[in-house]
C-alpha cells in the first residue's frame, strides 16, 4: 500500500468532488421543488391529478436509479432535439441532472406528503376561515410548518442521494469516484485511490448523518 | 432527429448464434433474479444476526453491529462494489486468488463479487429493521420468557424473533425490492444482467426507446408483482392484536 501518489492527484480529485457537490446541490433543489409539486398533486381533491402523481411516484420507485440514468443519457438528447428542433448534444451532466431530479422527486414527494399530512386539519380550516386561497394556505401556513418538521428526513434522503451520485460513473461523468478511479488507473495505485475515495465518502456521509440526528433531537419537542 | 420506431425489434435475430434480442432480455432477467435472490439470502441471515446483536444485553456485541451498520450505510454501493471486485481478490491467498481470477469464468467471478457486495450492503439495512422489530415488541415479552426459565437463545428463537419478523414484513419487502433494483450495478463490472443486456440491445439495434421501455416494464412488473405477493404474505402471517405495531 502506497498512499503517496494521492497527494499530487488531489487537485483533480477536488475537481471531481466539486462536480459531485454541484450535481448534488442542483438535484436536491430540483428534486425537492418537483417533489413538493407532486405531493400537492397527490393530496389534491382532483382525482386525475392525484392518480397521475401517484403513478409517477410508483413508477420511479420501482425502477433502478441506474436504469434511469442510462435511459436519460440516451434519450434526453432526442427529446430535447424534438422539442427545439435542433441537433446539439446536451452532455452527460445535464442528462444526469434531469435523471436525478426526476428520480429523487418521487422519494422527496413521499416525505413532503407525510409532512403535510402530519399538520393538523384545523390549520387548513382556520386559514380558509380567514379567507385565504388554497395557494396562500399552502404557501403561508401549511408548507412552512411541514418543511420544518421534515427537514431531517429531507436531509437524510439527500445524504443517500450524495452517495448515489457516484452512479454517474455509468455514463462516464468525472465525479469524485470516477476521478479517483481514473487517477488510480493512471498512477497504477487503484487500490489506494478507491480506498481513499471510500474513506472520504464515509467521512462526509457519517458526519452529515450525525449532524442530522443531532438536529432531529433538537427539533423534536 | 429522425427515429425509426419498430417494436418488432425484439424478435429480430441478434446475429450471434440463433438468438433473438428477446433472448438477451430473458438471460439478463435470469442473472438479475439469481443475483437478487442469492444476495438476499446473505442479507437476511447476516442482517438478522446483526439485528439480534444490536439488542443483546452485552455492550460489545451491540457496538460491533452498530459499527458494521455505520460502515456499510455510509459508503456508496458502487465504491463497495469496486472494493469487492478490484481490491479484495488481490488480498486472497495465492491459490485462491489464481482460482478466482483465472480459473473462474469472468461472469461467475463478477457474480460472486456482486452477490457478496449486495448481501453485505443490504445486511446493514436488514439489521436496522430487525432491531426495530425486536424493540417494537412490548418489553414484557422478553421478561415473561425469562421468567418461564427460557435461556437467552430460546427467548430470541421462540419468543422475540417469530413476532419481530412478522411485524417487519413491510419494511423488509421494500429492502427485498431494493436488492433487485441495486443489482443493476452489476452491469458496471460487466455482468450481463438485465440493464447490461438492455444497453447492449440499444447499441446493437439503435432502437433505444424500445429497449429501455421493455427493461422499465420488466422492472416495474417485477416490483409490483413481488409487492403484491408480499402484501398477501403479510396478511397471512399477521400477528393477531399487534396491528397497531405493524409497518414502522
Amino acid at each position: 500500500m502506497d498512499f503517496s501518489p494521492i497527494v499530487p492527484a488531489l487537485p483533480s480529485l477536488w475537481e471531481g468532488m466539486l462536480l459531485t457537490l454541484k450535481l448534488l446541490a442542483f438535484s436536491v433543489i430540483g428534486g425537492v421543488a418537483l417533489g413538493t409539486v407532486l405531493a400537492l398533486a397527490r393530496l389534491s381533491s382532483n382525482k386525475v391529478l392525484s392518480l397521475l402523481a401517484g403513478f409517477y411516484v410508483n413508477y420511479f420507485r420501482s425502477i433502478p436509479l441506474l436504469l434511469v440514468i442510462t435511459w436519460f443519457y440516451f434519450v434526453v438528447p432526442f427529446i430535447i432535439g424534438w422539442i427545439t428542433g435542433t441537433n446539439q448534444p446536451i452532455g452527460a451532466f445535464t442528462s444526469c441532472l434531469v435523471a436525478f431530479m426526476m428520480f429523487e422527486a418521487a422519494y422527496y414527494c413521499e416525505i413532503v406528503r407525510a409532512g403535510i399530512q402530519a399538520i393538523s386539519r384545523g390549520q387548513v380550516n382556520a386559514a380558509y376561515a380567514l379567507g385565504m386561497t388554497y395557494g396562500q394556505t399552502m404557501r403561508l401556513i401549511i408548507l412552512p410548518q411541514a418543511f420544518r418538521k421534515m427537514t431531517p428526513l429531507l436531509l437524510q434522503q439527500s445524504i443517500i442521494l450524495f452517495q448515489d451520485t457516484s452512479l454517474v460513473y455509468a455514463v462516464g461523468l468525472m465525479d469524485f469516484l470516477n476521478s479517483a478511479r481514473s487517477q488510480g488507473d493512471i498512477t497504477g495505485n487503484l487500490h489506494e485511490f478507491l480506498l481513499f475515495a471510500g474513506l472520504i465518502y464515509f467521512i462526509i456521509s457519517f458526519g452529515a448523518s450525525t449532524l442530522v440526528k443531532r438536529l432531529q433531537k433538537r427539533l423534536t419537542v | 432527429m429522425n427515429y425509426n420506431w419498430d417494436w418488432r425489434v425484439f424478435f429480430k435475430p441478434t446475429g450471434i448464434g440463433n438468438e433473438i434480442y428477446l433472448d438477451w432480455f430473458v438471460t439478463g432477467l435470469g442473472w438479475t433474479i439469481a443475483l437478487a435472490l442469492s444476495a438476499w439470502v446473505i442479507a437476511l441471515l447476516l442482517g438478522s444476526l446483526l439485528g439480534v446483536m444490536r439488542t443483546l444485553p452485552g455492550r460489545y456485541a451491540a457496538r460491533i453491529a452498530g459499527a458494521y451498520v455505520e460502515l456499510f450505510r455510509n459508503v456508496p454501493l458502487l465504491v463497495q462494489l469496486f472494493v469487492w471486485y478490484f481490491i479484495v481478490p488481490d488480498w486472497l491467498p495465492e491459490p485462491l486468488e489464481d482460482w478466482f481470477k483465472q480459473d473462474l469464468h469472468p461472469a461467475i467471478s463478477a457474480f460472486i463479487s456482486v452477490t457478496i457486495c449486495l448481501g453485505l450492503f443490504t445486511a446493514a439495512r436488514v439489521c436496522e429493521q430487525v432491531r426495530t422489530g425486536i424493540q417494537a415488541l412490548p418489553r414484557g415479552q422478553a421478561m415473561a420468557a425469562y421468567a418461564l426459565g427460557l435461556s437467552l437463545p430460546q427467548v430470541y428463537r421462540q419468543v422475540l424473533l417469530p413476532q419481530a419478523f412478522r411485524i417487519i414484513i413491510p419494511p423488509l419487502t421494500s429492502e427485498f425490492l431494493n436488492v433487485f433494483k441495486n443489482s443493476s450495478v452489476a452491469s458496471l463490472i460487466g455482468l450481463m444482467e438485465l440493464l447490461a443486456q438492455t444497453k447492449q440491445t440499444a447499441e446493437f439495434t439503435a432502437n433505444l426507446f424500445e429497449a429501455f421501455t421493455l427493461a422499465t416494464l420488466i422492472y416495474f412488473t417485477l416490483n409490483m408483482g413481488l409487492m403484491l405477493f408480499m402484501r398477501w404474505v403479510e396478511k397471512r402471517v399477521r400477528v393477531p392484536g399487534l396491528i397497531a405495531l405493524g409497518g414502522k
